[in-house]
Parts: C-alpha cells; sequence; structure tokens
C-alpha cells in the first residue's frame, strides 16, 4: 500500500469506527503495502544492499583471513569437527547484518517521522501494535534477501553450511531479525533526531557486536575476563548468533531460543508504548510539535 | 511460530538429515590404540560414537587385524610384545613374541607371518602367528617403522627412519634385495592394490616418494604446501590409497590436516582440517569413511571419503596412534 492509499484509508474511515470492519485480508492488505515500501525502498538503493554485504564480506576475507587460525578452532557444539575461523565467523557475520538492518530501519524511522510519513501511517485505522509489528516484519524480509546472499558468497569462500542448514536456519533468522528490529524500533523513539544517529552506532550496534560469542568462542573471552563473559552471556545478540550458529546446523539451543524471544517480545512491547502518542514517549521526543497532540 | 512447534520443525528437519546421512555407510567396527592412554576405543562406523575404550597393553602404536576380521593385533611397544585380541570381547587371547618395542606391522595377505619392525633393534621380525615363533630377523636400517606387504605377498618393504631408506625385502628368503634413498625419516609405505606403486612418506623431509617396485626408481616425489601453514609443521606420515588407484590421503602430522591426491597426476586436490597431529589413517571397506588418529588432540577424525569432507571428530583415549576398521 502506498502512503497515498494508506491517506486514503485514513481519510475514508470515520475515527469513530476504528478497526472493527477490518477484515484479514484488509490486514494483509495493510501489512504487505508496508513491506512492500520498505522491499521497494531497499530495491531503489542499490548502495544500501552493497553497503549491507560489503561489511560483512570485509569481515570474512580480510579480518578472518588475518585471524585464520589456520590449525582450527577447538571443537563447541554445534560443530562436530575442527573449523577454520571463516566458518566459526560466519553466523555472528550473518547476524551482524540483521543487526546494521535492524538499525538501519529505525533510521528510518526516525526519517519517516521528520518528513511526515510516519504520521500518515499512524493514523491508519489498524491497530498500533500491528503496524509497528508490519513494520518489522517488512525489516526482517529485507534483511533476509541480504543475509542469504551473504551465505551464498561465503560459500564461495569455503564455508560449508549443510544444504539443509540453510532451511533450518530460517526461522533462527526471522527471530534474531524480529528481536533486532524490535530494538531498533525502541531506539528510534529515542532518538530526536537524524544526525543523533551515529550515536546508536557507538552506543548500541558495536558494544553489542563485539562482546558477543560473533567473533571469538564463549570459553576464549572467558579465559580473558570472567567479567567480560557475564556481559557477553547477558548480551541478547550473543543468543542471536548461537541460536543461528545452532540452527545453521540443524541443531536447536533452547536457552538461546528463549532469550532471544523473550528480548523481542519486551522490546516490541516496549516499541508499542513508545510508539503511542498517549502514553508513549515519542510525542515529547518526537519530530514537530503538536504531533503528539 | 510457537517454541513447540519450532523445536518440531527443528527436529524434523534434523532427523531428515541424520537419516540421509545414516544411509551412507555400512556398520563396520574401528579401532583405535591410544599410546598415552595404553588403550583400544571402539567405534561404531554408523554412529560414528565412541562404544568403549579398554586398557589393553602399555603403549600400544601399530594395529591391524586378520583379513578374517577374527584377530586384533595390537603392538604393545613397552610391553616388547604384539597382542592378538579377541575383537569381539577385546580380551587379550595370547601373547604373541615380537622383538623388542615393536612399532609398526604388516601381516601377510595371507594372514601370516606377521612383518614387525623393531624400532630400537634395527631389525624386522617375521613372527609365524599360529605357532607364536619367530621364523627370521631381518636386519635393516636404523629405527625401522613403515611396513608394506606387496599384494601378491612377494614383497615386503621396511623404512628405517634415521637412514631414510625404503628395504625391499623377498618374503621368500626374508633378505633384503634392493635399497631405495628417500626424503628424511620415512615412516610409512603403502602399495597400490595393482601392486605397481609404493608410496613412501618422508616426515622431516615433508614429501612423498611414489616409486615403481619393479624399477625401484621413484617416478614422482610429492610435496605440499598450506597457505598460512609453515614448511616445518607439514610432516606426512599415513598414507592410504583408494582401491582404484586414483586417490591418495596422506597424514600431514602437525598441519592438522589430510592432503587429497590425485594418484595419477600426482596434484594436491585439497586439504582436510582434522584434529591435532594426524599421523595413521584407514578406510572403512567400503571406502566411504576415512578414519585418521590426532594424537595431541586426543580424538580420531573422520573423512567422507566422495565428498572429501570432514564430518566428526570422535573424543579417544590419550593420543591416538593407529587405527585398524574391521573387514566386515
Amino acid at each position: 500500500m502506498s502512503e497515498g492509499n494508506l491517506r486514503e484509508a485514513s481519510v475514508g474511515k470515520t475515527p469513530a469506527a476504528p478497526a472493527r470492519h477490518l477484515g484479514p485480508a484488509g490486514y494483509l492488505v495493510c501489512m504487505s503495502g508496508i513491506v512492500g515500501r520498505e522491499l521497494l525502498r531497499f530495491v531503489q538503493q542499490k548502495e544500501r544492499f552493497l553497503s549491507a554485504l560489503v561489511r560483512p564480506l570485509v569481515w570474512l576475507f580480510i579480518f578472518a583471513a588475518g585471524f585464520r587460525s589456520t590449525l582450527g578452532v577447538s571443537i563447541i557444539p554445534p560443530y562436530e569437527t575442527y573449523v577454520l575461523y571463516e566458518v566459526y565467523v560466519t553466523p555472528g557475520l550473518a547476524v551482524m547484518i540483521q543487526l546494521f538492518n535492524g538499525m538501519q530501519s529505525s533510521l528510518s524511522m526516525v526519517y519517516d517521522r521528520e518528513v511526515g510519513s510516519m504520521r500518515v501511517l499512524l493514523t491508519s485505522p489498524f491497530p498500533r501494535w500491528y503496524l509497528l509489528f508490519s513494520k518489522l516484519v517488512a525489516g526482517v524480509s529485507v534483511s533476509l534477501a541480504q543475509v542469504y546472499v551473504f551465505l551464498a558468497i561465503a560459500r564461495l569462500w569455503e564455508v560449508d553450511i549443510p544444504p539443509m542448514g540453510y532451511l533450518t536456519a530460517l526461522p533462527a533468522f526471522i527471530l534474531t531479525g524480529l528481536m533486532l528490529g524490535a530494538i531498533g524500533l525502541v531506539i528510534s523513539s529515542l532518538i530526536r533526531q537524524l544526525e543523533n544517529f551515529a550515536s546508536v552506532m557507538n552506543f548500541v550496534i558495536f558494544p553489542m557486536f563485539f562482546a558477543s560469542s560473533a567473533l571469538y568462542p564463549l570459553w576464549r573471552i572467558r579465559d580473558a575476563s570472567e567479567t567480560l563473559y557475564i556481559v557477553c552471556l547477558l548480551n541478547p545478540f550473543t543468543h542471536a548468533v548461537e541460536l543461528v550458529r545452532n540452527a545453521l546446523y540443524g541443531a536447536f539451543e533452547p536457552q538461546a531460543f528463549a532469550v532471544v524471544l523473550g528480548t523481542t517480545i519486551v522490546f516490541f512491547a516496549l516499541a508499542v508504548v513508545a510508539y503511542d502518542p498517549g502514553r508513549g514517549i515519542m510525542g515529547r521526543r518526537g519530530g514537530p510539535k503538536g504531533e503528539a497532540a | 511460530m510457537t517454541p513447540t512447534a519450532l523445536r518440531r520443525l527443528v527436529a524434523l528437519l534434523a532427523g531428515a538429515a541424520a537419516l540421509t546421512a545414516a544411509d551412507a555407510a555400512s556398520a563396520y567396527t574401528v579401532y583405535v590404540s591410544n599410546e598415552r592412554g595404553n588403550s583400544i576405543t571402539v567405534i561404531d562406523s554408523t554412529t560414528l560414537e565412541a562404544k568403549q575404550t579398554v586398557k589393553i597393553g602399555r603403549r600400544p602404536r601399530g594395529i591391524t587385524m586378520s583379513p578374517d576380521g577374527k584377530v586384533l593385533f595390537l603392538c604393545a611397544s613397552d610391553d616388547h610384545a604384539v597382542l592378538a585380541i579377541d575383537p569381539a570381547t577385546l580380551k587379550v587371547m595370547r601373547k604373541l613374541k615380537s622383538g623388542p618395542d615393536p612399532e609398526l606391522f604388516a601381516l601377510h595377505p595371507s594372514g601370516n607371518p606377521l612383518y614387525i619392525a623393531n624400532e630400537d633393534d634395527n631389525q624386522v621380525t617375521v613372527l609365524d602367528v599360529e605357532q607364536n615363533k619367530v621364523v627370521a630377523q631381518v636386519p635393516v636400517g636404523t629405527e625401522p617403522e613403515g611396513m608394506a606387504v606387496s599384494p601378491d605377498g612377494a614383497t615386503l618393504v621396511a623404512t628405517s627412519e634415521t637412514t631414510s631408506m625404503a628395504h625391499f625385502i623377498d618374503t621368500k628368503t626374508n633378505k633384503i634385495f634392493a635399497n631405495v634413498l628417500v626424503d628424511a625419516r620415512p615412516r610409512f609405505a603403502e602399495f597400490s592394490k595393482d601392486g605397481k606403486r609404493l608410496w613412501v612418506s618422508a616426515e622431516v623431509g615433508g614429501t612423498v616418494s611414489v616409486i615403481d617396485p619393479e624399477t625401484r626408481k621413484i617416478i614422482h616425489k610429492v610435496t605440499f604446501q598450506i597457505p598460512g601453514v609453515s614448511k616445518e609443521a607439514i610432516q606426512p606420515v599415513g598414507v592410504r590409497l583408494t582401491k582404484d588407484g586414483k586417490t591418495a590421503f596422506v597424514a600431514l602430522g602437525p598441519a592438522n590436516r589430510v592432503a587429497v591426491v590425485n594418484a595419477e597426476t600426482f596434484e594436491v586436490q585439497k586439504y582436510l582440517l582434522v584434529g591435532q597431529r594426524v599421523w595413521q589413517l584407514a578406510f572403512t571397506p567400503d571406502e566411504k569413511l576415512l578414519f585418521t588418529t590426532n594424537g595431541n588432540s586426543n580424538d580420531v577424525s573422520v573423512i567422507d571419503v566422495q565428498d572429501l569432507k570432514v564430518v566428526k571428530s570422535i573424543k579417544v583415549g590419550g593420543a591416538p596412534w593407529g587405527v585398524v576398521v574391521s573387514p566386515q
């Protein structure tokens, strides 16, 4: 659904009769509109697609090559034998794509708010949580495209993942995408202006990525520092990486699943509250004056 | 998706994957000698799990099996004996005379005699395993280790590590009839199934010499290069050839790799990452799997021969040395 349609839809309804006549088909149209818009935006921004790919590939080709650990990384589940560092680091880099994507979505939320299209979206008769959820789904769809292209390139780099793993990892990627998107939504509600986005990089992306099991196995971090190990364990990103790592090899990690699911629910609930003009923080922190009213 | 539904989906997919993997191999039993663990570990080739580890002998190294699979022979180096073991019960049936410090041996294709390298005494002991009688002791170069009998049973090859030679011994007269100088510290010899090629690895030289047993000339020297791994770490030991003679697998010691070599062009096709300090190798009889002993990481890696992929590494006892797979 384009913005124009959205506007018409919202104008056509009277404020007194919200959501009651909206059948499942309406919900579907709404979601496909939001997802479609995000995908369209993604397809038209070739640079964004490239940069989303280049980032993890630089890590894989340059960082992992220099750090090769040619004699193999010790066996830890789900690996059943010795793996090269490239293989170890790939799941973490795939989830890193989703992390950046989640933050990028939050950036686009801030942008939407500044240019006013957010207001149009939120005046839609559909419930607010559903609109936000659709936004999340839109972000996840984009991230899945990026992740699978990355995994295909990694395969050429001898990162052999069992063929079934690409399938078993899909639900994991969807869930981790939702979690990182939900975190992005909450952050976007906290950012006053577009320019502040750089600080998100410093305060969210980097600590989440580095203080996790994406780059080093947790036992190695524990060898270095017990405190850092605990920080890594508390970091939901660690669990997202481990959920994906296991799923890529057909294994299921209940603890990682629980943490990722729990974090998704908590942050999504926070986002719904934050985007409620009556109670939330968006009005106070958000765009032009009067939007909150 | 609820957690249970997700769990079911994942379990279903994993199950399907496991099913296809299980189809790949018939059930064989794999026996691994653990040099420091003073034990034998038994692995099931279908489940790829270590079934049991049993204390047996002191410093067990070379391990082989009778062609009918009824007797397991083990060099118990510090017991100065070869143990004849019942593979089903893992009980020692007989203690055979081996000469001092037996390290590695080769069984005649007929199942008798057994040719044993006595590392410290610079000799090869020829043992009649049925009568437990030493038939001959053949003096060879210093520190003999690698032992191989030609498929027709006529020629025995012993490699001596310090002399850097492959000695050709006539099995009828038990006398050396030729010597071939190879690179430093040859530790293993392997005949191709048609008997037309002999592969001898040189641990310090870092090469594998391919010899024509008829002319006893070196046809080719296979060399290895692994990006990021120092040349000194590339120390070839165990060599195994597929029955069709097309592919050779070479264990490269502390390089933690098994090299896959095209046995016709002698080009290295691939290096497979396994555990630490890989020495000996053994195929399953159907040649679907290859097992490697990794002495420093105390595990055995399993290679899928068709896919050329390492599928699993299995924990075994201390310092696994030799490996043999039951013929059935």
